[in-house]
């Protein structure tokens, strides 16, 4: 259990480590959807099936599919816009930004949920075992978030239509 | 239990995301890096689940919507100003700039 975490979350770690450094966009999407499934099998390890199931589909099918869509439409495989120089101000900037941002997280790692709040161990699991995994997200999901839920179909019509006005040449 | 090292590697993945979109300055890989930070957010959403309730997994749905939605209007701006300045180098879409 602990190795396979661990293979799983190294390959993300790496393979999002390369989506970053690519220079060709393709290759960086590709890089990219190698860490989404690394990801799916993560939820897979965390009692999350459904999810890991939703991330493939949704994640690695349709929303990459978009990003490679869009890359191959303005045709920016081989033509790579000049990235800069290999360190320019910004970027060592950058490069800083992000190992103190990394610091951070890692001391937040420490931080343990209080007992009080606390489910006891296996308590998801067993769950999840008892109503499926189904179940068990779409009984909150529908009862207690459904206002919440009404509220993201409203969102996606918004971006739909933005969408549409946004790309398109002439309304 | 795993929370401590899943909460690591989401650490991790989220650093990574933010330094890809300060490094890079294709538009389309920046829109990439915050999906990643998206996912690295959802991997911290569903180990912290494990502990707190199967809440925090109804949440990385709302997540993944907005994400969706993000990335269509994102990609239809990216379309958009490619169609005016035939670049997607972010160096060179600097109108706003003061």
């Amino acid at each position: 259990m602990t190795f396979a975490f661990w293979f799983f979350g190294v390959a993300a770690i790496v393979a999002s480590f390369l989506c970053i450094t690519r220079r060709s966009p393709v290759s960086s999407a590709l890089w990219l959807i190698t860490t989404l499934f690394n990801v799916a099998a993560l939820f897979v390890l965390l009692d999350a099936h459904f999810l890991a199931a939703v991330q493939v589909l949704v994640y690695a099918g349709a929303i990459m599919v978009l990003f490679l869509f869009v890359i191959m439409l303005l045709n920016l495989g081989e033509r790579d816009p000049g990235e800069s120089p290999r360190w320019s101000p910004s970027r060592v900037v950058g490069f800083f930004a992000g190992l103190g941002l990394l610091a951070e997280l890692l001391v937040l790692r420490h931080a343990v949920p209080p007992d009080a709040i606390r489910l006891p161990a296996g308590a998801v699991a067993a769950e999840m075992a008892d109503r499926g995994a189904v179940q068990s997200l779409s009984m909150p999901l529908f009862q207690a978030y459904l206002v919440p839920f009404e509220i993201t179909s409203l969102m996606l019509l918004a971006a739909i239509v933005g969408a549409v006005v946004l790309a398109k040449r002439r309304l | 239990m795993l929370l401590g090292p899943a909460l690591a590697v989401s650490a991790i993945l989220f650093a990574l995301g933010a330094a890809g979109v300060l490094l890079r300055r294709n538009a389309i890989i920046i829109f990439m890096c915050i999906e990643l930070m998206l996912n690295a957010v959802n991997l911290a959403f569903v180990a912290l689940a494990q502990q707190l309730g199967v809440d925090g997994q109804v949440f990385v749905f709302f997540v993944m919507t907005v994400a969706a939605a993000e990335a269509a209007v994102g990609l239809a701006i990216v379309i958009a100003v490619f169609r005016h300045r035939e670049t997607v180098d972010l160096e060179n879409i600097n109108l706003l700039r003061g």
